[in-house]
């Protein structure tokens, strides 16, 4: 078994500190009534006694009663510092820049063109709270990104200068499902160290060596046979209160199945073909490119790129006419990618199961109720459509 | 903005090349020919590419546009893109002239399998502007004639306008051992090639050995259409290749525009083999 290293609650302090000396250090904290990853300034901006209470189209947070815990043993101590889920955006804003310039080019007064590459700034950062969907993401983005003959520059950059501290999920949200997916609730790989939280202190675990320097740095000691267990049955806990499911491999192949099916078109009678799904999914990497003139020098327009959703018309224009004209065949677009031509693509699917995509529709669509829908060989859908819909 | 670098382009990397246009050819009230030459001499004599690649084309200040390459690498020195002017980028390409500069990026994507095609029987079916690529790998066939053995040309446009080349099929039709086979949906007075529909036009092509293999361009449906037919005349199906086309931005595979099915059209393609896009080619959203 790998070792386990105890960091007492006081020490969190110690360990960002530490973090600090080479990078800058983003932690969740609480802005405009949401956990959004920010700069930390001090231990003490962290979400302590928070947590997120979530729903498909629903968002809040509510203050934690330290005293409802599913562990018996556990002594409540107080208030916890990531006692949430997942905010509405992971790593992929760190990595996969939502906008960023690409090259620029330059015209000369008598009309010569120049092209420079624009190099965005990476600075190192560390990632204290990192959820396992969110690494798990980070692998598949690392797939599509990075392992390629030609790796995409502004992607790697960034990539390399990531430090990430896993935090365990101990309080999953109604909309997560990460346990269904194999992504969680336990981080159990693409970390530099891990953390477990119980009320006392953290149980850690270091993968790589950058998170075993950290480690020496740190004031830690070999965690206890009960304090290891305490997170072990606090992670598998925290898999078993997960209600929701993904259908594991029923859906590879599946949905192309159903292009016809009539569950599409009832979707798009809810559904705003918004993109907020597609922008707060931590895979999702279509992006479009552009150009802008530069207000301080009209001879040089910066060829940009930034986030794109499938759901918009633009997505799928070709030469005067667009490919997927309606909500219909857009939502079709996204989820056969996600769940089922992303199996060819990446060997897994694209869900790693954070629930955001539910959580963040405005309207309300449940993914996973609408793919059981889909999925159900039982001549009576239709009659179910309504339920689900409601 | 803070902290950025810019950086001089260096080989390899993503960035466009400046190149001037030396000539340009309006061919009909839409379609114009750029003859292109990089400015940069290294970059002109390095640029290799293969019939069937494409190119991004840069217009400053207006953006880039996949467009596919028609010259001849062994036996033209200069770049050539027809383009169709219909969106605002192909529109300000439209406007540049003789002298003027504009980028380009790539080539992109995978060509024709012209290797693989030699001592076989050839089909090339284009339809409407999808012509521009087959001129392209017509113009090769007809350069190494001896290489291949039959050749049949096809060209289906809808109205008589369409056909922008006509002396160079009908050049084409003079040769030994070639058919050539123009449709129009709708004909016109001096019109000397067929009247016909869809894809009846392919009923005059003659497939007499499974040795042949068929190049395909055109609108989704037309390509699915003759594809199917000409499988039943007798075409492998693996050897029918068909020219996709998708509203590709960055060319390497990750803005996820191109994306067909499981496929980066413009990475993996964009000539696939029948069998690999069978299954939702032609179908709607796709």
């Amino acid at each position: 078994m790998d070792e386990r290293w105890f960091l007492g609650r006081d020490d969190l302090a110690v360990l960002v500190a530490v973090l600090r000396r080479e990078h800058r250090v983003l932690a969740p904290q609480v802005r405009s009534g949401a956990i959004v990853l920010a700069e930390l300034a001090d231990v003490a901006d962290l979400p302590w006694g928070v947590h997120d209470v979530t729903a498909p189209g629903r968002y809040r947070l509510e203050e934690t009663d330290p005293h409802d815990r599913d562990d018996p043993d556990d002594v409540p101590a107080g208030r916890r510092a990531f006692d949430h889920a997942v905010g509405p955006q992971g790593l992929k804003p760190l990595t996969f820049a939502p906008r960023e310039a690409l090259w620029r080019s330059r015209r000369s007064s008598g009309g010569r063109l120049a092209f420079e590459a624009v190099v965005e700034p990476a600075p190192r950062t560390a990632v204290l709270g990192a959820r396992a969907c969110d690494l798990a993401a980070l692998q598949l983005l690392d797939q599509h990104f990075s392992h390629r003959e030609q790796p995409d520059p502004a992607f790697a950059r960034r990539r390399r200068s990531l430090f990430l501290v896993a935090v365990d999920c101990a309080r999953p949200a109604a909309t997560c499902f990460c346990a269904s997916t194999g992504d969680g609730p336990v981080a159990a790989f693409g970390y530099d160290l891990a953390l477990a939280e119980l009320d006392d202190g953290y149980v850690v675990r270091a993968r790589s060596e950058a998170g075993s320097a950290v480690l020496d740095a740190l004031r830690v000691r070999t965690a206890t046979d009960a304090e290891v267990r305490r997170a072990e049955r606090q992670g598998a806990a925290a898999a078993a209160a997960q209600h929701r499911r993904l259908p594991g491999g029923a859906v590879a192949g599946a949905l192309l199945d159903r292009l016809d099916s009539p569950r599409w078109a009832a979707i798009a009678e809810r559904c705003l073909s918004c993109g907020n799904c597609t922008a707060v999914c931590p895979t999702c990497f279509c992006h479009a490119e552009g150009d802008e003139t530069l207000l301080d020098d009209p001879t040089c327009v910066e060829h940009c790129r930034q986030w794109d959703t499938c759901f918009a018309a633009g997505h799928s224009y070709l030469h005067g006419w667009v490919v997927r004209g309606d909500t219909r065949l857009r939502y079709r677009q996204w989820l056969t990618h996600k769940l089922d031509t992303w199996f060819e693509q990446f060997g897994r699917s694209g869900c790693v199961g954070c629930g955001r995509c539910l959580t963040w529709c405005p309207a309300g669509i449940d993914l996973l109720a609408e793919l059981e829908l889909l999925l159900d060989p039982s001549p009576q859908v239709e009659g179910e459509v309504e339920r689900a819909g409601t | 903005m803070q902290g950025r670098d810019v950086v001089a382009a260096r080989p390899g990397s993503c960035l466009p090349h400046e190149a001037e246009i030396v000539h340009r050819v309006q061919e009909s009230s839409t379609i114009f020919s750029l003859y292109l030459r990089f400015t940069d001499p290294t970059v002109h004599a390095g640029f290799r590419y293969r019939p069937g690649q494409f190119t991004m084309l840069y217009v400053h200040g207006a953006g880039e546009v996949p467009i596919s390459i028609v010259s001849d690498p062994e036996h033209e020195d200069l770049l050539v893109h027809t383009v169709n002017r219909v969106g605002r980028v192909t529109r300000a390409l439209a406007a540049l002239r003789s002298g003027d500069r504009l980028g380009v990026r790539g080539p992109f994507g995978h060509g024709w399998p012209l290797r693989q095609a030699e001592g076989q029987d050839v089909v090339i079916v284009s339809g409407g502007l999808g012509c521009a690529p087959a001129v392209c790998v017509i113009n090769h066939l007809v350069r190494r004639r001896e290489r291949f053995g039959r050749l049949t040309i096809v060209q289906k446009v809808r109205t008589v306008d369409e056909f922008i080349w006509p002396e160079r099929y009908e050049r084409w039709a003079a040769l030994p051992d070639t058919t050539v086979l123009v449709a129009s949906t709708r004909g016109a007075q001096d019109w000397r090639w067929q009247v016909s529909g869809r894809i009846a036009v392919l009923d005059d092509v003659r497939v007499p050995s499974a040795r042949t293999v068929a190049f395909l361009c055109g609108p989704a449906g037309f390509m699915a259409a003759a594809a199917r037919k000409l499988i039943d005349l007798g075409v492998p199906a693996h050897g029918v290749y068909l020219s996709t086309e998708r509203n590709m931005q960055c060319g390497r595979g990750v803005c996820g525009h191109c994306q067909f099915g499981s496929l980066f059209l413009c990475q993996e393609g964009p000539i696939f083999p029948y069998p690999r896009l069978a299954r939702l080619l032609d179908t709607e959203g796709f």
